[in-house]
């Protein structure tokens, strides 16, 4: 199953795509590099769609890595629930075109961004705020974490299994744990 | 007589360019190449540009002008045939009476826009030949190496939107005139709405589409023939709800979602198509269930024979021998007798044979699945079918009924199955008791808000005391279900905003009960009124929504509305509460209902299926700069807020759309009551269903009265936190015409 193909498979990106992030390693490696990395969490983090919630492992990613976490849609709630204080939370639209702006000078004052993780939005409309970042932010490196293929990112897992892609996200919260 | 009467392209660039200023568009490509021209492909990737020098940004606004002139088309074009058939059976002297002395501003657009005042049938055919001549300069703008400007393609987005909202309101005017639609009727009655209200012992006449001419012919050909009663009526879209507004013994089968799942019911013994969103493969789809179909307009005409000029009986004859499959008939009287004569003579051969399998073959076909994934991957809600799928196979379809709410009904998981699965049929049939027991009330669709209601609520809308007036409108393209418009459109009326509906969200509404067994339509006043939920009815319905927002301009404020297009729109965007919600948008028509009401000042909300419009108009609330008003007053430039924050937008999640309706119902003029009430409204909804507080309230709060009296310690905490500084409350207007001062100098 693991193959670069878009999940929907309409979803057919332009003649740029995602490269394949071939094992969790190399994303702890650029998250490690970035200088100004953030995390842009969706409601499915929170969701009993398929397993587990997983926003107990985005925290421990982003604590971790010491990555800003923007709560999109409704729950920045659940991650203050489990006392951790996003740095932001605002519509995944709001967020995005904050991104595109080169002069943004970020939710601290010291600027853009050079990464930003994306998860947890409907696979649809992420592949669109991926692609609005794609074409007009190309200050800005993008990840998506999610279990499937994101062309529209600059780097995305492949398709993978509930149980392969569970594995993926616990193995780059236990790296970046590793100080 | 205002200063742009019927205006053209770029009359009205100065506000359109006002308007994008402050809301940005924000632009989420959907495709990384142009391939309209043949020096393409090209690719267009971040920075790019196509052979005739064309960037991503422009050809971005360029497909938005694109699905912009295609909805206001159809709409345009569905108002002439309207018009010219209307004129043609009560003749061009008809008179257009929309709401006897309750209506004195009967036709507001078209008031705004073209600057005249129609009052018979045939006022409308300059209108139209207006509409139809601007459509033709915007769809030429779209050609190659024309526009480069994204900004004024967006002008011309927002032209189009003017357009449709004209043309909306000529179609809607001319049927509720001669039709004798519900004038203006707060006690229009309620009908029967759901996939179970259909009497299956009964021939039925199912009518999809959106142009009612057809099915009205074949209302009255029932009562002329004394066959109402034996035969029944039902719609699916707009032509439903056009339908019981005609006669409230028609029903409403439900959306267009439902289309595929009521034809393959096998329920109706004819179909009558029109035009609009009815789904292509339906006289496919109808022929699998041994039905003929009749196609009325030049708009979808299926390669079928056109029998207009046939004799009635010839034509039932040969559909019932099957010597052609469907018919075209342009004459709406004609279709209208073919249509019930087939019904009658059908029914008894078809005996309502269905296109669903039972639940033995359901189960035994599941055992096939490979659990490929292909079905997943094809659905639109990455519905978890393969798993139902599963337990299908093993005996257990509840998990196949339990995707049903999610289900739009596309279609899309059969046709990728590479074993002949058919999950969307086999959840239908998993749901067929929930599908029966659905039978609901809808309040047939009442046409015009009164001039005596606007009178009533303008002075509280305009100052805020009515929290908002929020539409929901358009399609079924929702992410989880029907639900969330019922439960929107509840959460609202409760809290008393004055919530209107219209089109396919108006039915989603009515297709769920409260714990009494209500509907909203059943549970709320029909009074344009707080607390209020009113059904204006069909697609073209929705002028009357932007009308009352003019209206409230006319009659409250007693501005002149004729061809003063600007004035009136920078009034409603500073003043007017209103927020529409397109909570399923699918429909290019959607898109150009939606920039109508862009330029008119009035933001719109759409689900996440909306983020494929991929263009958003979007406020940046962090810079200040962006949102200055002139005090008309004075001349002075004075902060006014981020009121309303964005103008088009795209909601992830039901919760996050509840709250952006209840912020982007602020407007500068409220008043301090008025902004207290809607800051009550923001915070607590905020609180509910986001765990925390707003971080943004003292972007809202102009002096300490607009501090709600009941949470002032915790957002004087957050003023003093964000070192808040007092401003005021201006007379607010963009316009710098409209400064007052001027003239007294002068």
């Amino acid at each position: 199953m693991a193959t670069a193909e878009p999940w929907q498979r309409a979803e057919i990106a332009g003649p740029t795509k995602a490269f394949v992030i071939p094992k969790p390693d190399v994303l702890v490696a650029m998250i490690k590099r970035a200088k100004r990395p953030m995390l842009v969490a969706g409601h499915y983090i929170v969701e009993v769609r398929e397993g587990e919630p997983y926003i107990d492992t985005i925290i421990r990613i982003a604590k971790a890595a010491n990555i800003p976490v923007v709560a999109t849609s409704h729950i920045v709630g659940e991650f203050v629930k489990r006392g951790f204080q996003p740095a932001a939370w605002m519509p995944a639209v709001d967020i995005t075109s904050r991104l595109q702006d080169p002069s943004w000078m970020g939710l601290d004052g010291k600027g853009q961004y050079d990464l930003a993780i994306f998860t947890g939005i409907p696979y649809y409309m992420e592949w669109l705020l991926l692609s609005g970042l794609k074409h007009f932010a190309t200050h800005l490196k993008t990840v998506s974490l999610d279990r499937f293929y994101h062309p529209q990112a600059s780097w995305s897992f492949s398709n993978a299994s509930l149980k392969d892609w569970k594995a993926h996200l616990e193995t780059i919260a236990s790296l970046l744990e590793v100080k | 007589m205002g200063p742009t009467p019927f205006p053209d392209v770029l009359a009205l660039r100065d506000w359109d360019h006002k308007l994008l200023q402050r809301y940005k568009p924000f632009y989420m490509p959907h495709s990384d190449v142009c391939d309209l021209c043949t020096m393409g492909k090209c690719d267009l990737t971040a920075g790019k540009k196509g052979a005739c020098g064309i960037d991503i940004t422009t050809q971005q606004s360029r497909l938005a002008l694109l699905s912009a002139v295609i909805g206001a088309g159809c709409h345009i074009a569905h108002s002439r045939h309207l018009l010219e058939h209307v004129i043609e059976k009560y003749g061009p002297r008809f008179p257009l009476d929309i709401g006897g002395l309750n209506i004195e501003v009967e036709a507001p657009i078209t008031r705004l826009v073209c600057g005249v005042r129609p009052k018979t049938l045939s006022d409308f055919e300059e209108v139209l030949e207006y509409l139809e001549t601007q459509l033709t300069h915007l769809v030429a703008a779209l050609h190659t190496g024309q526009e480069a400007s994204n900004i004024d393609f967006e002008s011309k987005v927002l032209h189009a939107g003017m357009l449709d909202h004209v043309g909306l309101e000529v179609g809607d005017i001319a049927q509720i005139a001669t039709f004798g639609f519900p004038k203006a009727d707060p006690e229009a009655p309620l009908v029967e709405i759901g996939g179970g209200v259909v009497e299956p012992t009964k021939p039925l006449v199912l009518c999809i589409g959106h142009n009612v001419a057809t099915a009205v012919e074949i209302v009255d050909y029932l009562k002329e023939n004394n066959l109402f009663g034996q035969v029944e009526v039902a719609g699916l879209c707009c032509t439903a709800h056009d339908v019981t507004r005609y006669n409230p013994n028609a029903k409403i089968i439900g959306p267009i979602s439902w289309q595929l799942r009521f034809i393959r019911s096998g329920a109706p013994d004819v179909i009558v198509i029109d035009e609009q969103c009815v789904r292509v493969d339906s006289f496919e789809e109808a022929q699998k269930i041994n039905t003929p179909v009749i196609v009325t307009l030049d708009k979808i005409s299926l390669n079928l024979p056109n029998r207009t000029k046939d004799v009635p009986d010839q034509i039932v004859s040969d559909l019932v021998d099957k010597k052609i499959p469907g018919a075209l008939i342009l004459e709406p009287s004609k279709a209208g007798e073919v249509a019930v004569k087939t019904a009658l003579q059908m029914a008894p051969l078809r005996k309502k044979f269905k296109n669903i399998p039972d639940l033995t073959e359901v189960v035994e076909r599941s055992k096939k699945c490979t659990l490929c994934l292909e079905c997943r991957r094809a659905c639109p809600q990455d519905l978890v079918i393969p798993e139902a799928i599963r337990k299908a196979a093993e005996g257990n379809v509840t998990p196949l009924a339990d995707l049903y709410d999610g289900c739009i009904g596309c279609g899309r998981c059969e046709h990728v199955c590479p074993v002949g699965i058919l999950p969307h049929t086999f959840i239908v049939k998993a749901s067929e008791s929930q599908v029966k027991e659905e039978k609901y009330k809808i309040q047939c669709g009442r046409g015009a808000i009164q001039d005596t209601e606007i009178r009533n609520v303008g002075s509280p809308i305009v100052l805020g005391e009515i929290p908002g007036v929020v539409a929901f409108v358009g399609c079924s393209n929702y992410p989880r279900g029907r639900i969330d418009v019922a439960e929107m459109v509840t959460e609202f009326a409760s809290r008393r905003y004055i919530v209107v509906t219209s089109g396919c969200a108006a039915m989603s509404s009515a297709m769920y009960k409260n714990e009494e067994g209500q509907t909203v339509y059943e549970a709320f006043s029909k009074n344009f009124e707080a607390g209020g939920v009113v059904n204006v009815g069909s697609c073209v319905a929705n002028s009357h929504i932007a009308g009352a927002a003019i209206k409230i301009a006319s009659i409250f404020a007693k501005r002149n509305i004729r061809a003063n297009y600007e004035e009136i729109a920078d009034y409603i965007l500073n003043r007017v509460g209103a927020v529409g919600v397109a909570w399923g948008a699918y429909a290019q028509k959607a898109f150009s209902i939606g920039a109508g009401c862009w330029r008119l000042g009035v933001p719109v909300i759409v689900g996440p299926h909306g983020a494929k419009y991929h263009r958003m108009l979007l406020g940046r609330k962090e810079q200040e700069e962006d949102w200055y008003a002139y005090d008309a007053r004075t001349g002075d430039r004075v902060f006014v807020g981020p009121a309303p924050e964005h103008l088009f937008f795209t909601a992830e999640t039901k919760e996050e759309a509840t709250v952006m309706i209840a912020k982007l119902c602020m407007r500068p003029n409220d008043t301090t009551k008025g902004r207290a009430i809607k800051l009550t409204n923001y915070i607590d909804l905020h609180k509910r269903l986001y765990g925390v507080p707003p971080d943004d309230i003292h972007l809202f709060v102009r002096t300490l009265a607009d501090v709600p009296i009941t949470m002032k310690d915790e957002v004087i905490r957050v003023l003093d936190q964000k070192k808040w500084v007092e401003g005021r409350i201006p007379d607010p207007t963009l316009l710098q015409r409209m400064i007052r001062k001027r003239k007294e100098e002068a």
